[in-house]
């Protein structure tokens, strides 16, 4: 009777291996995908079982934390709270209990939790002397006074809007507001008013869309704004070689292969003008020509240097303007002018100001400076890139006193700084079926010290269904709040 | 058989019959180590809960070390040659059970559920009626032989317990699983008890019948094929196992008594066709229940797709549970060497974290390496169980040793494998560790049978001129 009780243990044997192995399959080799899976409750109780790291502005925290409730069963330790939440939100995202994280609490939840490897020595010398761990921090590159001027001046104006702004010589990134905005602080818990407070903020009980971060995710016509490309592209591609050079501009300007004309807005002086004409008076038919005799794909080309039809990662990802391929000449005339397929984040706008105001070098923007382990030491710092170099330095140049003369002489009026250069260009973007509704009102511009430093580079676009047609203009409605975040940083800076 | 067994037997060293020592100072010594290991596990628990040294420390220290004593005691008296063993392991687990238990007891998300978070002090009671039991069995049972005159009423015992469950007002449907019953406030398993008494009527049966079932058969196709009339036994075996799928919707159950009795007919025959058979209608069986009984069904789909099962539980659609996959994230998130004792998230799993699911809390808290250990530990018990069985001189008292053994190696398998996701997931405990006065008592009662067996086995024989061959071909018949 023994052989088969030996053959017996050895069956009971392999039911034991069986479980070893596939204990060593669950626990070793499944192990980091079951517990960094996101439905696993733990990575959200980690994510709250410490003080988390701040967001850094300006040397002081945009954020803060706090011990949640610890009534009932709420098995997360601390809350997220913000200071002026709305104004912060594009650059900060949430980080909520119970609807997760986004953003720059989403994209460093490692370093604020305090669990990236970067941190590993730190955290085991903490758990040999018993500290309690913490989380690291994150310092942005913002501007605590440019970003208010901007949100501020959204908020007076009321309507949908979003403003950026760039430091052309690194790209970092100074001011970023959307409006309407949110307060991520309202639903930061996992209580019922949390639950009604992100309802209530969801794009199907709100038509503002509050929660969108228009500065980054939001693509709209940037109508005459583009008019800089357009030129850039006219200057590089060796089409025209000064500002002053008389173009070749019929008026009435009839679209090649149609018999649509293409109009200006009101009566300017358009016909065989200028470029520096041509843009401070914004003509239409100049630059849809200039746009139509380039052809697509020279205009593709230079929209596509400036960063066009590309995400950006800053690294909070913004969606990617666009400037599209195989058009005729007449919707290559159209695109050249912002409109037809032509769409640009304020972001985009930025860096195309950023780059003219560079002297041609477009900087890859960024909007996180460094990250500092809990004990405040460095443990990463951002190093400014070139991302591309859309104009020669000489055309830049020249570019920029055609765009100093729109501020001083043209539609720019409104963004003159004293004592200050300072360039810019309307925009008003026609939009909706035969331009049906209220068009956007765009303005990109520059400013900097004549000596040349503390330069800024600012996008602003304003969609304002309350005020008239009539008053919508770049210069009228965006430009003020353009003028008022340069100024922000040029006094700010020291 | 003879000529077979002789050579095996011959074979055996473990055997050794005469001047064994009887090794009580061994296991006196092991117990002192089963004994501080929860011990200190529990101060681990309290130190990392509550930042001190719990409060009951030493009340529990001396309560499972007094009950260890007793029981070690209970075998230098009445069993001295016995298995030095079997009664540390089955205490290391059964201390490191209560030390879990009492963590889990701890966790606020688990005080909400009815009576959990008052579970260890239940368990300590439960643990020390087991161990009353196993001094009982001990005392009582001073030859395991004495059992063979209950086989067939041992029988209608284990066919009553199985029955049990499904009396209308006593049985209970604990999430789909009526294998519970409820007396007096007490939820009880009789199955679990059914287990022993179901081994002690094969062990019975089988002995008196395996030279039939062995030797007439037909030969076809290089199998032995066994006659139709000595098919019968397996037969209704079977068919009680499929009643207890359909019935009690227990797949674990009815796997764990099929297997049980497939091995003991094996070991009874030594006949491979037997083996063969009973996969074959293991495998017909369950694949025929599975197609018509919705909880089976379900059962298997969420073992297919459990994160599939925790969203639709999520949604809060009837009779899916979150609970498999918790339980794969609670072993992913231990990883290699674990939480720490205390620190996991296990109570995510809520309802039978600390039954059915206890193993989960292990795996955090202990990591791999302290489910490898476990699991050796129970591989350790069910390799004492066979060694016992190997040395009977006995075939009631192999094949007993065999059937409880393998039994209780079928059941860790089935309780393991459904919380690892490696098979599909069953009502039935991990013994000694989980929750559950039924499970604790009952495998105390086993421990108690194999170390009478064991002792008898190892004990010096009375006549040494015996040649333990010819004892080996004798059958015994209960007179």
């Amino acid at each position: 009777m023994n052989k088969p009780l030996r053959r017996i243990a050895i069956f009971c044997g392999l039911l034991v291996l069986t479980l070893l192995l596939r204990d060593n399959w669950l626990q070793y080799v499944k192990a980091d995908s079951l517990r960094e899976d996101t439905a696993n409750r733990r990575v959200t109780i980690a994510r709250y079982s410490t003080p988390r790291g701040d967001i850094i502005v300006d040397g002081s925290p945009i954020t803060g934390s706090t011990a949640s409730s610890s009534s009932g069963l709420n098995d997360l330790k601390y809350k997220r709270t913000y200071k002026n939440g709305p104004m912060w939100a594009p650059v900060t995202g949430f980080a909520s209990q119970a609807f997760g994280a986004t953003q720059l609490e989403n994209l460093e939840d490692g370093i604020l939790t305090g669990n990236d490897d970067r941190l590993f020595f730190r955290n085991t010398l903490d758990m040999i002397t018993g500290k309690q761990k913490s989380g690291g921090n994150v310092v942005t590159t913002l501007n605590a006074a440019a970003q208010k001027a901007a949100y501020n001046g959204l908020k007076t104006q009321g309507g949908k809007g979003a403003v950026v702004a760039l430091d052309p010589s690194t790209g970092k990134i100074l001011a970023l507001a959307s409006y309407p905005s949110y307060d991520p602080s309202a639903f930061a818990g996992t209580s019922d008013t949390d639950a009604t407070a992100w309802k209530k903020l969801q794009k199907t009980y709100n038509p503002n869309d509050p929660m969108l971060n228009r500065a980054l995710r939001e693509t709209y016509p940037p109508g005459s704004t583009f008019k800089v490309v357009t030129a850039s592209a006219a200057l590089e591609n060796g089409l025209y070689n000064s500002a002053d050079q008389a173009t070749n501009s019929p008026l009435p300007y009839v679209m090649p292969g149609t018999t649509t004309e293409l109009k200006n807005e009101g009566n300017i002086p358009c016909k065989n003008a200028t470029m520096r004409i041509a843009l401070q008076f914004s003509c239409n038919t100049v630059f849809g020509k200039i746009g139509a005799d380039l052809g697509n794909d020279k205009m593709l080309a230079e929209a596509k240097k400036f960063g066009f039809d590309a995400q950006q990662f800053t690294p909070v990802r913004s969606s990617a303007s666009v400037f599209s391929d195989n058009m005729n000449q007449s919707q290559t005339a159209l695109s050249s002018i912002g409109q037809y397929n032509t769409a640009a984040t304020p972001l985009q706008m930025a860096m195309v100001a950023s780059a003219v105001a560079n002297d041609g070098k477009l900087m890859k923007p960024y909007m996180i400076d460094k990250l500092q382990s809990p004990g405040l030491d460095t443990i990463s710092q951002t190093d400014p890139q070139e991302l591309s170099q859309p104009l020669t330095s000489s055309n830049a140049q020249i570019l920029q006193s055609m765009m100093e003369t729109v501020v001083k002489d043209g539609t720019g009026k409104n963004a003159q700084i004293n004592g200050v250069t300072v360039g810019g260009k309307t925009g008003t973007a026609q939009h909706g079926v035969e331009n049906s509704e209220n068009p956007y009102a765009w303005f990109i511009s520059y400013a900097k010290l004549p000596d040349g430093s503390k330069p800024v580079a600012v996008a602003v676009v304003i969609e304002d269904d309350q005020a008239n047609r009539d008053d919508i203009s770049g210069g009228g409605l965006a430009a003020p709040i353009a003028k008022s975040v340069m100024e922000a940083v040029i006094n700010s800076k020291k | 058989m003879s000529s077979t067994t002789n050579t095996s037997t011959n074979q055996t060293s473990t055997i050794g019959s005469i001047g064994t020592p009887s090794r009580r100072n061994t296991e006196l010594a092991l117990l002192v180590f089963a004994v501080a290991i929860p011990v200190f596990a529990y101060a681990n628990v309290g130190l990392a809960i509550n930042d001190k040294v719990p409060a009951g420390l030493l009340s529990y220290g001396l309560g499972l070390g007094l009950l260890a004593g007793v029981a070690h005691l209970a075998v230098r008296k009445f069993a001295p040659y016995a298995d030095p063993l079997l009664l540390p392991l089955a205490t290391l687990l059964n201390g490191l059970g209560l030390v879990v238990i009492w963590r889990l007891d701890q966790s606020k998300l688990l005080q909400t559920i009815k009576q959990a978070g008052t579970a260890a002090p239940r368990q300590l009671l439960y643990t020390a009626m087991g161990i009353a039991l196993f001094i009982v069995v001990l005392i009582f049972l001073k030859d395991h032989r004495v059992l063979q005159r209950y086989t067939y009423i041992s029988m209608v015992g284990a066919l009553f317990l199985l029955l049990l469950p499904l009396v209308p007002g006593l049985g209970q449907n604990i999430y789909g699983a009526k294998i519970w019953i409820s007396v007096a406030g007490f939820s009880i398993q009789p199955g679990e008890f059914a287990k022993i008494v179901l081994a002690i009527f094969f062990a019975g049966y089988l002995m008196v019948k395996r030279d039939a079932l062995a030797l007439a058969s037909r030969r076809f196709m290089g199998l032995y094929l066994p006659r139709g009339r000595d098919l019968g036994p397996i037969l209704v075996v079977w068919f009680m196992s499929i009643l207890i799928l359909v019935f009690e919707t227990d797949l674990g159950t009815s796997l764990l008594f099929f297997g049980m009795f497939v091995i003991m007919l094996y070991v009874a025959t030594e006949r491979t066709s037997w083996i063969v058979f009973g996969l074959l209608m293991a495998a017909a069986g369950a694949v025929g229940v599975a197609s018509f009984e919705p909880h089976v069904q379900q059962r298997v789909q969420a073992w297919l797709s459990p994160m599939n099962e925790y969203k639709l539980s999520q949604k809060g659609v009837v009779g899916h549970s979150e609970q498999a996959m918790q339980a794969l994230w609670a072993f992913g998130s231990g990883g290699t060497l674990g939480t720490g004792l205390g620190q996991g998230h296990s109570d995510l799993i809520r309802f039978a974290a600390n039954s059915d699911f206890i193993l989960a809390t292990f795996g955090e808290e202990l990591g791999l390496a302290g489910i490898m250990a476990f699991l050796l530990l129970y591989g350790l018990i069910v390799e004492r169980g066979v060694r016992t069985a190997l040395a009977a001189r006995d075939p009631f008292g192999k094949l007993l040793a065999i059937g409880l053994s393998g039994a209780f190696a079928l059941q860790v398998f089935v309780v393991a494998g459904g919380v690892m996701g490696l098979i599909p997931l069953t009502g039935m405990t991990m013994p000694f560790v989980a929750y559950g006065g039924s499970s604790v008592i009952a495998n105390w009662a086993l421990i108690g049978i194999l170390i009478r067996i064991s002792d008898t086995a190892r004990r010096p024989a009375p006549a040494p001129a015996a040649n333990p061959d010819a004892e080996m071909t004798q059958v015994v018949r209960p007179s």
